[in-house]
């Protein structure tokens, strides 16, 4: 009862502010329709299938997930900073209520926008099979992984810094390691190994291979990108935890 | 029986001493206000008695729960309106009241009943649909105070709840407290002394962690040999009057 209230009260505050809107759901389907283009413009004879719609597609799905770090960071981090978490401290909520309090919206939001950029995927390409539903899935799975760092640094800093790290920082991390919008391949050495140790080229990795039913292909990067995510989410109870029993609440 | 004994209460941060053995009693229905110069602990207490913090030692019972032992019951019993307003920033008037009421147990129903009482009692009928970042400075206050009280606390915490108000407001709210007086025990933190002559039945003074002074106005200032508050606190809190 307290986590749904709680979690509807935190969707609210996200949705109410048009700027998320335009990150969280407009973003995403510009960079779809841009890169089209762009992709459109490249002459077969090139044979760059880098911005191809099954390139694109499960890499701006996963683009667009990074965001909800950015939520779920400035909004914890606002709740610290206005005394509103202190209000809340005092009452009988417990750590659970908060954790799944802050995380269910953040993936609900993650399955429509998942399900809104591979669906407009569609209508530039991408073929319309039962997997798309599964890679909806799979990509709000992949969500939990920035839930979990935006939870982290929420509980660690001000709305000025989770901005610069959740949002600045973070999101160019993802796009630039995911393979999406540089060629990693191509790129090789030092670049291509630091993408290959961190979770984000897997999370695309894994909703391609969804998209593309190739199952077997799947498994080796989710556990990876699962992986990460338990690591985050344990660091991001601990601090949270810390927080709410501590002296520094 | 006292709403609130505290016994021996400490708190110490890497080897300075925020509150140190505090014992205090208040009775149930009382309003007491706790002042001190900042820093002198008033705030801590307040954490502790609230669950917030942990004590390093002593305890403080709350109708007959430890803060210590069972926090969770405290909880419970009590609320809290901190220095900040503290409101969802997004949600209206009457959201933010539903919110805190259904945190608190009540069912959907009870809660936009009792969201339409607090409306009433603070006199938030014109905002009521107002998103909270909207109000002013002494609504968002009253705003903050009536998600305090909607839980029914029998013990309420009041951390500088007229701070940055203007005259107008603070009297407002002055009206509002003073309604509440005898039926819900208050701690009332403040520095402006005279809210605390206007409505305290008792006052501790804190100064350097540790409670220098427990009375009401009148038995400070006799204590001092002074006829203002303020020169009494000016003494009881280390200064010169």
């Amino acid at each position: 009862m307290r986590i749904i209230l709680f979690a509807k009260r935190n969707a609210k505050e996200v949705l109410r502010d048009p700027i998320n809107l335009f990150f969280g759901l407009g973003f995403p389907l510009i960079l779809l329709v841009l890169l089209s283009v762009i992709n459109a413009s490249i002459p077969p004879e090139a044979h760059n299938t880098m911005f191809s719609i099954e390139n694109l597609a499960p890499g701006l799905a996963m683009f667009g997930t990074a965001f909800m770090a950015l939520f779920a960071g400035l909004l914890l981090s606002k709740d610290r900073t206005s005394s509103f978490l202190m209000r809340l401290f005092a009452s009988p909520m417990t750590s659970l209520d908060f954790i799944l309090g802050y995380t269910l919206p953040m993936l609900v939001m993650a399955l429509a926008q998942a399900a809104i950029t591979l669906l407009a995927s569609c209508i530039v390409g991408l073929e319309l099979t039962a997997n798309l539903l599964l890679a909806i899935g799979v990509t709000t799975l992949t969500s939990l992984l920035f839930v979990g760092f935006g939870l982290l640094f929420g509980s660690l800093l001000n709305e000025k810094a989770v901005s610069g790290i959740c949002g600045a920082l973070l999101t160019n991390v993802a796009a630039w390691l995911s393979g999406v919008f540089i060629p990693i391949d191509l790129i090789g050495g030092a670049f291509k190994k630091t993408a290959e140790i961190l979770p984000f080229y897997h999370s695309v990795q894994t909703i391609r291979a969804v998209l593309g039913g190739n199952f077997d292909e799947m498994l080796p990067h989710l556990i990876i990108v699962l992986g990460y995510t338990v690591v985050i989410f344990i660091l991001a109870i601990i601090v949270f935890h810390h927080k709410m029993s501590g002296d520094n609440a | 029986m006292n709403a609130i004994t505290i016994t021996n209460l400490s708190k110490k941060y890497d080897g300075l001493t925020a509150v140190d053995n505090l014992n205090l009693t208040i009775g149930q229905g009382e309003l007491f206000s706790l002042l001190g110069v900042n820093g002198a602990g008033k705030t801590t207490t307040i954490k502790m008695l609230s669950c917030l913090i942990k004590p390093t030692g002593g305890n403080a019972v709350l109708l007959g729960d430890s803060v210590k032992e069972h926090p969770q019951a405290v909880k419970g019993k009590i609320n809290i309106s901190p220095q900040e307003t503290a409101v969802a920033a997004n949600l209206s008037v009457t959201e933010n009241l539903e919110l805190i009421a259904g945190i608190y147990g009540q069912d959907s129903k009870s809660a936009t009943k009792s969201a339409d009482e607090m409306v009433s009692q603070f006199g938030l009928d014109r905002v009521r649909k107002k998103k909270a970042k909207q109000l002013s400075g002494g609504m968002q206050r009253r705003l903050s105070i009536a998600m305090a009280l909607i839980s029914n606390p029998q013990i309420l915490f009041l951390d500088e709840p007229t701070l940055g108000l203007d005259v107008l407001a603070r009297r407002e709210l002055w009206a509002s407290i003073e309604a509440l007086k005898g039926k819900v025990t208050i701690i009332l933190t403040t520095h402006y002394l005279e809210e605390v002559e206007a409505l305290s039945d008792r006052v501790g003074i804190m100064a350097n962690g540790k409670l220098t002074a427990v009375g009401t106005v009148a038995e400070l200032t006799k204590q001092t040999g002074t006829s203002k508050l303020e020169d009494a606190f000016v003494i009881l809190s280390g200064g010169t009057a």
